[in-house]
């Protein structure tokens, strides 16, 4: 059913729509003209997925997010090619202030900032959004099993994930990078399984309240196997909460995988990558060179700030 | 303004009112010119198909609108003041002070984290009144609306509340302002026959106490009968035929209005007699543009003059000013010429072999430690080709025994379900694929039960080779027969759920119980969700599948009068207990139990009022903690202490196939009239 957005009148009157809509009564009559006498069926699929791109693209958060993201990949792809100078070699004085030819200055050792800050978000694009990926595929199939199935599969399972959510984030961190050294490999491993329990908690919620709808029952009536009901069945109905879960999360594993950097338990030097950076230069800020560790610390609010506005912006798109 | 209010006899007055929704930019007509008068103390009732325009018509009379809404012509009169006019100020001050609403869903109109209590007083604080006079009047009001016990309810939140007591507690805090005019938005919709009855009276009395004028929206059309005073039938943003409520019932004088009293089983018609009439077509898309008769593309009436001329509004009752009685009709000396439903081609199912047997069948739900039991020793069996309707209030455990026959829940140890003779699996997953198509089930709510995110094709082949094991070509030629059977073109197979009107969705949902040639089919409530003309649709469809493929059904519905139509043999439930068993004349001419007598008596009907009316006091109890003896001894209107609450009844076969399990019944003390006209 195509609602008319109540939006915007104060809530009381969303309230009072809500109530029409769930009435079920009056609103609005049917997605698609079914009396009508010709009916394009795919048109108005492809009519629907247009509504959801001009929805999406009419907010200003997403678009801002998506140049922002698409800047990072600008550099992190083109890489020390396009950056002003290289970012690993000292080229000049060091500790220099910004000025024009150092917009951003230059560090201790006399590499440039501006040119390490862009350089820096190669590592970050590859390392978060795989370690996203893996605990959004392992989250997902723990909560379907979960959520499905119940009883003491959920329950076991349940334990296991709260076991894991009460170990403080950063000493778990500490503790794996500390055993396996600090690989690429082992940050994305770390921040994976960091991840994994609070995606399989928000996929857990949403199969639980899908599995209550009749056509799960309905399915089982025709005797459908559970792994064919929750892959077929259910994940693409909740696809659009991972979807979300997979931004918002990616979001997160950029700050985490700079925290696990600056910690020294992430990337190793002498990689430019924003939270190593911070780390290395952050001691000379009482000595008034702010610049090294400013703009590094800056370039990783930004990407967190636009993977969350791109996330809110998919979500209200889907909502509506 | 003043002037007006001084000179008006209305409380509220919709002039010519149109509105329109803007759906992406493009403004798409609603109303297309609403008139309306209420006088104070007067109950008018709106009805009408779904999206017909009815509620936004009463939204729109305190002005509450989508964002997207707007008033684009005419006025709304509250007390003399245009509501159109209002800023946003004197809005807010009209809402307070003037008008009120009372939703479907009381459990959704009270938050559920503040305590009755409070609740209450602040509906009285924001109209400036003393904090300590709130409380005093919140007792009051509380009072007003039969709380018996009102300091003891205003420290419950809304959850321990029945849903009955929840509406309550929303007319009161409705009334607090004693308005001027009161919407009630479907007030009775998700509640039980018996508790809508508790409700309807409430507000019944509660009408003679105040002069506030009523605005009733219900799609049960005996709800509004019993209600109101006058009424209003709406199609597509006008209204067609207004006038005085029992007049507008008995003598309808528009095509459509005849035409939705038609589709109701009325006035105890049986399958085997005839088909309900449906109206065709569907209601046209808001902003469709309508110039002449709006009703035309459905009406069978309907001539060349409709198609070109601007009906007139014709007043039937031309001589009797005070009693209006319009029509927008060309035809209206034509009515007699409304086409017939067809003779039913049903045979009556009497004495066929037994397909399904239960024996003894309990269910135990493990519940924080305890045991709940859901189903007490059910001794139920179904014919080859026949329906037996199951009905009782909510709780009663009906939708359970349906599931646990399925074997979507596993019963109890020593329950014996039988399909032909062999014993099946207590769970689904156990049975063997035969066994699994014998049975299947169509849904209440055809939303919640189609996969949103497949095609309605997929869904059917899916089901076709799961159940029949047929694949490929094969499947696709099954397929195509199968939607033919259930009226689905072609087109509608490449669809999503959400792009078909709800009874298109209920078409695929049956379709899909049919499609491994079930021997059972369970229909929980299949039409409660739909329009009348709709439902009319798919009971005719279930009963003509029902004689070519001679299946069964076991019919679950709180509809009596759907129940009487389709239904071969009825089964009454009470507290996972079967209460009454008997063939449909059986039930509804007595002797009953005095269950059923309630049951029977709740209903508000569109031909007026049962005689005696028996009222339930009290909810169905938990069956975790059930009464001792006859369980219903604690709302029954003949309990006998000493006997009821302490002996549990037998059943007794009172005449042929027509068993009841009350004490009265071995003394012949039964209440034996028919109760009512459904």
């Amino acid at each position: 059913m195509q609602v008319p957005p109540p939006d915007a009148d104060g809530a009381a009157a969303a309230v009072e729509v809500d109530a029409a809509v769930a009435a079920g009564d009056d609103v609005i009559g049917e997605a698609g003209p079914i009396t009508g006498l010709a009916y394009d069926m795919r048109g108005e699929r492809r009519q629907a997925a247009r509504e959801r791109r001009r929805l999406l693209l009419r907010r200003p958060g997403f678009i801002i997010g998506v140049l922002i993201i698409l800047t990072w990949i600008v550099c992190g792809v083109g890489g020390d090619k396009i950056t002003p100078s290289d970012p690993l070699v000292p080229n000049d004085t060091s500790s220099l202030s910004p000025r024009a030819g150092h917009l951003m200055g230059t560090d201790q050792l006399g590499r440039d900032v501006l040119s390490r800050v862009m350089a820096g978000a190669r590592d970050v694009l590859i390392v978060a959004p795989l370690a996203a990926t893996l605990s959004v595929i392992a989250g997902a199939f723990l909560g379907l099993l979960m959520g499905y199935y119940r009883g003491w599969v959920d329950e076991i399972l349940s334990r296991l994930v709260e076991v894991l959510l009460s170990i403080p984030v950063i000493l778990m961190a500490l503790l794996i990078t500390a055993t396996l050294g600090s690989s690429k490999i082992v940050v994305i491993g770390t921040v994976a399984v960091l991840f994994t329990p609070i995606v399989t908690r928000t996929v857990r919620a949403a199969v639980l309240s899908e599995a209550q709808l009749d056509y799960v029952t309905s399915a089982r009536l025709r005797g459908e196997k559970g792994l064919f009901v929750m892959t077929r069945e259910i994940l693409p109905n909740i696809t659009p909460t991972i979807l979300v879960e997979y931004t918002v999360r990616i979001g997160y594993a950029v700050f985490t995988v700079a925290t696990l950097s600056f910690l020294g338990a992430g990337i190793q030097p002498p990689s430019p990558d924003w939270g190593l950076a911070v780390s290395d230069t952050y001691a000379l800020i009482p000595a008034g060179q702010w610049w090294p560790t400013l703009f590094p610390a800056l370039a990783i609010a930004s990407v967190v700030v636009a993977t969350n506005l791109v996330a809110d912006s998919i979500e209200a798109a889907l909502a509506a | 303004m003043s002037d007006t209010a001084v000179k008006t006899k209305y409380a509220l007055e919709i002039e010519d009112l149109q509105l329109a929704y803007l759906v992406r930019g493009i403004p798409r007509e609603v109303l297309r010119g609403v008139n309306l008068h209420v006088r104070p103390g007067e109950a008018y009732g709106l009805v009408g198909e779904s999206g017909c325009g009815k509620s936004t018509t009463a939204y729109a009379a305190l002005r509450y609108l989508p964002s997207n809404g707007r008033i684009t012509g005419g006025r709304i009169l509250v007390g003399g003041d245009d509501v159109t006019k209002m800023s946003d100020k004197e809005l807010r001050l009209f809402r307070a002070h003037q008008a009120s609403m009372v939703y479907q869903d009381p459990g959704g109109a009270l938050n559920p984290t503040v305590k009755i209590g409070r609740q209450v007083v602040e509906a009285f604080t924001v109209l400036g009144h003393d904090r300590r006079d709130s409380e005093q009047e919140a007792l009051d009001a509380l009072r007003r609306v039969r709380i018996a016990d009102p300091t003891r309810v205003m420290q419950r939140f809304p959850h321990q509340l029945s849903g009955g007591m929840q509406q309550r507690v929303v007319i009161a805090m409705a009334l607090a302002c004693n308005p001027q005019l009161l919407v009630l938005d479907e007030p009775t919709t998700g509640l039980d026959a018996t508790v809508e009855a508790e409700v309807l009276d409430l507000v019944r009395a509660l009408r003679h106490e105040t002069d506030a004028a009523i605005l009733l929206i219900a799609h049960n059309l005996g709800v509004i009968r019993s209600m109101c005073d006058r009424v209003g039938v709406m199609y597509a943003g006008k209204l067609v035929e207004e006038g005085d409520a029992v007049e507008v019932f008995e003598q309808p004088k528009h095509p459509y209005t005849i035409g939705l009293l038609e589709c109701l089983p009325r006035h105890g018609v049986r399958k085997t007699q005839r088909a309900l009439y449906t109206i065709p077509g569907t209601l046209p898309q808001i902003g469709t543009p309508l110039p002449t008769c709006v009703f035309v593309d459905r009406c069978a009436l309907a001539d060349e003059t409709c198609r070109t001329v601007v009906p007139p509004v014709v007043d039937v009752n031309e001589n009797s000013p005070a009693n209006r009685h319009i029509s927008r009709c060309h035809h209206i000396d034509r009515l007699n010429q409304m086409p017939e439903p067809p003779e039913a081609e049903v045979e009556a199912v009497l004495e066929g072999k037994i397909v399904i047997q239960m024996n003894d069948l309990s269910k135990t739900f493990r519940q924080h430690g305890n045991d709940v039991p859901a189903l007490v020793g059910i001794q139920l069996g179904l014919g080859d080709g026949e329906t037996v309707g199951l009905v009782g209030e909510s709780g009663s455990g009906k939708t359970t025994l349906a599931k646990a026959m399925l074997g979507i829940y596993e019963p109890d140890a020593g329950s014996e379900i039988k399909l032909d003779e062999h014993l099946l699996a207590g769970k689904a997953a156990n049975r063997p694929p035969e066994d699994m198509r014998a049975m299947q089930m169509v849904f209440q709510n055809p939303d919640s039960a189609l996969n949103r995110t497949w095609t309605v094709r997929r869904i059917l082949k899916r089901t076709v080779k799961k159940l029949t094991g047929i694949t490929g070509e094969a499947a696709d030629t099954r397929l195509e027969t199968l939607a033919d059977a259930l009226r689905l073109s072609p087109r509608h197979l490449d669809m999503r759920p959400r792009q078909l009107s709800g009874g298109l969705k209920q078409r695929v949902a049956i379709a899909r119980a049919f499609a491994g040639d079930p021997r059972v089919v369970v229909c929980d409530e299949p039409t409660s969700a739909l329009d009348v003309s709709v439902q009319a649709a798919i009971l005719n469809l279930l009963s003509d599948l029902q004689s070519s493929e001679s299946t069964s059904y076991l019919f679950i519905s709180h509809d009596l009068g759907v129940v009487r139509y389709l239904a071969d043999r009825i089964v009454v439930m009470y507290l996972g207990r079967l209460q009454e068993e008997g063939t449909t004349d059986q039930i509804f001419n007595g002797p009953h139990h005095p269950y059923t007598e309630a049951l029977l008596s709740a209903v508000p009907s569109v031909d007026g009022e049962p005689s005696e009316r028996i009222r339930l006091s009290g909810e169905i109890p938990s069956p975790a903690n059930p009464p001792s003896g006859c369980v219903f001894h604690t709302r029954c209107h003949r309990f006998m202490e000493g006997l009821c609450d302490v002996e549990e009844p037998p059943v007794v076969e009172i005449e042929m196939g027509h068993r009841i399990r009350c004490h009265l019944a071995t003394t012949g003390e039964l209440a034996a009239e028919p109760v009512v006209a459904v």
